[in-house]
């Protein structure tokens, strides 16, 4: 796995221009369409993606996660950066 | 729900199409010597309108089509191409502008952003301008495109490179690798050539050597670590060399379809070299209509059609035979295993030409190019 600097909380993560989450009525599941690529995003994906709006710190989606899940901030924290960090990668989320 | 006329399970039959690639036009101001249109190009004379095109998008985004390819020919040849754009966006899809770049200028980049474009893919011939030129049979084209590249970038847009890889350029695959980083690509594709239409009229002057071919695919590969995360490289290496055959289309009419300039919907873009295949045209019937009835589309769906020894290889979802067309062209039938896989009684015929082309066969490279040019008389 790449290691960038992500980690900082101050990060603001946002989907790159030419990425859509996307609810699809035809296929009846949550899509995010890139150059060439379709990915299928999940329950959990599409909370974080939802949030990932540019203005949003890292670490207030992580908060907000938390907090509406109810779940441990350390796992919810994982989750996040594993996600964005396998986006980023694949420049699907800016850096 | 009625019963459907071919004998295709409903889960095959549902399957909607991912991406509808459109031949906006096939006018092209270069002549790229394995142009992936057919030999016999449509005039402009027969182009779709503006209100034809709209309507097949609007068709396609309710059947569940996500992307809209726009490609050619070039389509910034078509004056409405913001117009088609904005309609794409409108309706839902994903637009993604595969152009030569000929024809875009600063002002029309911005007004097909502002259209709503999600992506621009631009392709280069190679890294070194005087064969690039000489690729595409277009002076100037190299250079006129590093400028669009910074167009396009400077918009804002996406950029994906795209360069298609053949005897003149393979000792440059790596070289094209950084200068797509170079223009500020998120993505690249390094394609080498596939031998159909302009490509197997061609054939002799673009295969490389075998070794060529090894050292470049290595050479890619390696990039892909040294670029990660900076541009994601998409390699489509040469399948005359490889052991089993690609899943052509991901499987015939499984996962999407291709217009040409005049209308016709065809499962792949070399479909019409098939003969006796019944293509329906967008001008007659809906978009649902063909991907769910169309003869051709129907022809080679799923796995019924097969033959051995395709029909009893525990591979058979997962290439799918490999490519009718290519099947067609080597063997003399679209049934039969793409010949490319080492299981087919025609194997022989794939390691003839990859043979000849490890001895080093040199058919004269650019100076034997048949330039992808129109046939008919017409204006420009």
């Amino acid at each position: 796995m790449m290691r960038t600097s992500h980690t900082d909380i101050a990060w603001k993560p946002c989907l790159a221009r030419g990425v859509r989450l996307k609810y699809d009525e035809t296929r009846r599941e949550w899509l995010l369409l890139a150059p060439e690529r379709v990915i299928k995003a999940d329950a959990i994906a599409v909370e974080i993606l939802k949030r990932c709006d540019g203005t949003a710190t890292f670490a207030a989606i992580v908060d907000d996660l938390a907090a509406q899940f109810s779940a441990g901030r350390a796992r919810v924290e994982t989750d996040v950066r594993a996600l964005l960090e396998e986006l980023a990668a694949k420049r699907m989320v800016d850096v | 729900m009625t019963a459907s006329p071919a004998k295709l399970d409903s889960k095959e039959r549902g399957a909607a199409p991912v991406a509808l690639l459109a031949e906006l036009t096939h006018r092209c101001p270069l002549g790229c010597p394995y142009c992936s249109n057919p030999l016999a190009l449509d005039a402009r004379a027969g182009e779709l309108d503006t209100a034809e095109w709209a309507r097949v998008f609007s068709q396609a985004a309710q059947l569940g089509v996500l992307h809209a390819h726009l490609s050619g020919g070039e389509p910034a040849a078509r004056h409405d191409l913001a117009e088609i754009i904005a309609h794409c966006a409108k309706a839902g899809l994903y637009t993604n502008l595969i152009t030569s770049g000929i024809g875009l200028t600063q002002d029309r980049i911005k007004e097909l952003a502002d259209a709503g474009l999600d992506h621009a893919q631009l392709s280069i011939q190679d890294s070194d301008a005087p064969s690039a030129d000489r690729i595409a049979g277009y002076k100037g084209a190299f250079s006129r495109k590093q400028a669009v590249a910074q167009w396009i970038t400077r918009v804002g847009l996406p950029l994906t490179v795209n360069a298609v890889i053949h005897q003149a350029n393979i000792g440059r695959a790596g070289k094209m690798v950084r200068l797509a980083v170079a223009l500020g690509a998120r993505r690249v594709e390094i394609a080498h050539t596939q031998y159909y239409g302009w490509g197997l009229l061609n054939r002799a002057a673009l295969m490389p050597s075998r070794a060529a071919a090894d050292a470049a695919i290595a050479e890619v590969e390696a990039l892909k670590k040294t670029y990660a995360g900076v541009i994601v490289i998409d390699h489509v290496i040469p399948d005359y060399h490889a052991r089993y055959p690609k899943a052509c289309m991901g499987g015939w009419a499984k996962r999407g379809l291709n217009v040409t300039p005049s209308g016709r919907a065809l499962p792949c873009h070399a479909a019409e070299t098939i003969p006796d295949l019944v293509f329906w045209n967008v001008r007659d019937r809906s978009i649902e209509d063909i991907w769910t009835n169309s003869p051709a589309f129907n022809a080679f769906r799923g796995t019924d059609w097969m033959l051995e020894p395709c029909r009893s290889c525990p591979r058979k979802t997962i290439d799918y035979g490999g490519c009718r067309c290519q099947a067609l062209a080597l063997t003399g039938d679209a049934r039969e295993a793409d010949p490319v896989c080492h299981l087919s009684p025609h194997h022989d015929k794939v390691l003839k030409v990859a043979v000849l082309a490890a001895q080093g066969e040199d058919a004269g490279g650019a100076d034997a190019y048949s330039y992808r040019r129109m046939k008919s008389r017409e204006p420009a």
